[in-house]
């Protein structure tokens, strides 16, 4: 029998904004405004200057260890805007912080967190965002199971998860994306391939040619976009998310960037990469080609740059007084959350912790536990 | 009021509470079309339909990650993990994930969902299909765990875990999944997680045990001296621990055996061993003893028996310490 080709599959490429600032008009039709584009690039100012801010506030000891964000703006800001606000839900991982303040979480929470603080976790009621996440790749899971949930109630919204290259060698990725394709839930999974996870290169992580195709396992559409051009991520994400809100299940989008700084504070990229590779990608900087749009249309100069840098520091300044100026959480507070009624154990430890005893002391019996009256 | 198995109560139970509450969701490998390998969810898919008695794909992680997902926005989801064995896969979202989940977002995000496991030996199971983990559970902050041993108790509880703002991991002992039956009211009713049960009042030792050795302990009672009074509590709630009524009860006996499948070192003898010490010191007429199962691996079947604590070792157990 001669054999047959079962199976071919292809992956695009699409980018609308080029390195320089041009762009293709066809298939930018439709996408972002002008004045979309000046608002979003309002937001990127204001999101590196709080980014830049954050760095220095880990390395002045005034805040501990933080993932710089700089260089993968145009992702984050062009996926969650073409999410509806208040509507879809962002399941992010830590290099996001733009979709998450597009879509309504204050900033300050993104340094209370890093501060070692649970309550930059505590999402203010309305905000449509988890938490960042830690691990790598369980976020997506979880996603996937909001995702879900709107399914079973016919409610027409939508789910956006985000995660890294190196997030895709982790088996709940590929766990959510088998779980987000036979449910067909309408969940957007966002790689932003930033190049590197730590120290270890694309090429290492992964010998698949594009992060891409690894979808097409799980049978989901995909594409591969220029992760630093605002309107080919804007464009397949609006395009995802209405497939998704109609029906047409879950979509891959493989943002190819770069993470311009260190992996975190903790992090010195320099042992690991090449500076010629760096200094390649800072000229593809998102904010630089976005900058030149809006030059190129006379809808920029400098006169409104400085505006905008002058705006983003008084914001990012109220953003570090209220983070630091928030008041020390109580011991209590160590306790008070692991569940929903604290049983008596816990009730007791908590009460050692404020009387430094061990827990022996019979002249503090604690009222609220359920035994102490009859053992002590 | 119905006669029914541990596996017809919890099946019953899960169609009550689908019945009263639609947030409430079956998910799991083999629970739909097949009705679980133990038949505990059989008839619901045709009941509630496939969106909510799901056949998944089979990755525990994956269920357990998706039923994050579906508690996050306001479901409450019930997965079956297929045996305790098989937690493994699901350990890092159950207990890194929705164990957490309250306390890192400080109450804005909760996790109510309730994963049930068959747990155990006794059947003559494959491997890694007889463990008993419960106390690696219950080490982790943010978990509730419960086990119960009789299909009244299993409805109660099982009630009360889906009903729990919290994760529960609901253990069902695979031993007594047909062993017996007993009545069990149609209405609805809860016990209180974190209540154990005194099966047996007695004054002269008080045996601690949960899940199915509660039925070899009643065995090793039977074959002990009429004038022996023992006092038997089944746990029911393995976190948190009803140390009240043990304690109580050991306050009145001076002496305890403490009756468990699981494996001895840092098992859950040791902690209540030690609660124990810390609140019933001056009544205490002997040494707390452990009977369980050894510091191996669960060896497969032809010697299963003899690794879990059957009412043999557990009536020495009870002799020995009564003797001290």
């Amino acid at each position: 029998m001669p054999r047959k080709v079962v199976y071919e599959a292809r992956v695009e490429y699409v980018q609308i904004l080029d390195e320089e600032g041009r762009l293709d008009a066809k298939l930018a039709a439709g996408t972002l405004t002008d004045e979309q584009v000046a608002f979003l690039y309002e937001q990127m100012v204001i999101c590196r200057q709080h980014d830049e801010v954050a760095f220095k506030l880990q390395r002045s000891g005034r805040m501990g260890t933080y993932p710089q964000n700089k260089g993968q703006e145009a992702a984050a800001l062009g996926s969650g805007f073409a999410a509806k606000k208040g509507e879809d839900f962002l399941v992010p991982c830590y290099r996001e912080n733009a979709a998450l303040f597009l879509h309504g979480l204050p900033m300050e929470h993104i340094l209370l967190h890093w501060m070692g603080d649970e309550r930059g976790n505590q999402i203010p009621e309305g905000v449509n965002v988890t938490p960042i996440s830690i691990p790598i790749g369980t976020q997506m899971l979880h996603a996937t199971g909001i995702a879900w949930a709107y399914k079973i109630r016919r409610e027409p919204r939508c789910v956006i998860t985000y995660f890294g290259d190196g997030a895709t060698s982790e088996g709940d990725f590929h766990e959510a994306a088998n779980f987000a394709s036979t449910l067909q839930v309408p969940c957007v999974f966002f790689c932003q391939n930033n190049q590197w996870a730590i120290s270890v290169p694309r090429e290492t992580q992964t010998a698949s040619e594009t992060i891409a195709q690894k979808a097409l396992a799980y049978g989901m559409p995909t594409v591969q976009v220029d992760g630093n051009d605002l309107f080919a991520v804007y464009k397949e994400t609006r395009d995802a998310l209405e497939r998704a809100r109609s029906g047409g299940g879950p979509s891959f989008i493989e943002a190819v960037t770069y993470r311009l700084g260190d992996h975190t504070t903790a992090d010195d990229a320099r042992r690991y990469r090449d500076p010629e590779e760096v200094a390649a990608w800072q000229q593809k900087d998102p904010m630089i080609r976005t900058r030149r749009y809006l030059e190129n249309k006379g809808l920029w100069d400098d006169d409104r740059q400085r505006t905008a840098e002058e705006r983003a520091k008084a914001i990012v300044q109220e953003v570090v007084r209220a983070a630091e100026g928030i008041e020390k959480p109580t011991t209590d507070d160590i306790f008070n959350f692991t569940f929903a009624e604290l049983p008596a154990e816990i009730a007791r430890q908590r009460d050692t912790l404020r009387t430094s005893s061990i827990g022996q002391d019979r002249t503090q019996p604690d009222p609220a536990s359920r035994t102490g009256a009859s053992i002590r | 009021m119905a006669q029914m198995t541990l596996v017809q109560a919890i099946n019953h139970t899960l169609a009550h509470e689908m019945e009263r509450d639609e947030r409430v969701v079956v998910l799991g490998e083999d629970v739909g079309l097949n009705g679980g390998v133990f038949r505990v969810t059989e008839g619901l898919q045709k009941r509630f339909g496939a969106e909510r008695v799901a056949d998944t794909p089979l990755a525990e992680s994956g269920i357990m990650g998706t039923a994050i997902g579906l508690a996050m926005a306001g479901m409450r989801p019930v997965p079956e993990i297929q045996f305790e064995g098989f937690l493994g896969p699901a350990y890092d979202q159950l207990v890194n994930h929705a164990a957490r989940y309250r306390t890192r977002s400080r109450g804005a995000i909760t996790i109510p969902l309730t994963v049930r496991v068959p747990v155990g030996g006794g059947i003559h199971a494959p491997e890694l299909h007889s463990d008993s983990p419960e106390a690696i559970y219950a080490h982790h902050p943010g978990l509730k765990v419960v086990m119960p041993s009789t299909p009244y108790d299993a409805k109660g509880l099982l009630l009360s875990a889906i009903r729990d703002p919290d994760p529960v991991v609901f253990f069902e002992p695979k031993r007594v999944y047909r062993s017996f039956r007993e009545d069990v009211p149609e209405d609805d009713y809860t016990i209180p997680i974190g209540q154990a049960k005194v099966v047996a009042e007695g004054t002269d030792v008080t045996v601690v045990t949960w899940g199915a050795p509660v039925f070899q302990c009643l065995a090793a009672m039977d074959e002990l001296p009429e004038d022996a009074s023992i006092e038997l509590i089944d746990l029911r709630t393995i976190y948190p621990i009803d140390m009240e009524t043990i304690v109580e009860s050991v306050r009145k006996t001076g002496r305890c055996v403490v009756v468990h499948e699981a494996p001895k070192t840092a098992g859950l003898g040791a902690e209540i061993a030690t609660l124990i010490q810390e609140h019933c010191f001056l009544h205490l007429e002997a040494p707390v003893q452990r009977c369980t199962g050894f510091d191996t691996v669960m060896p497969y079947y032809k010697l299963e028996l003899d690794y879990l604590p059957e009412s043999p070792r557990i009536q020495k157990a009870i002799e020995e310490c009564l003797a001290y």
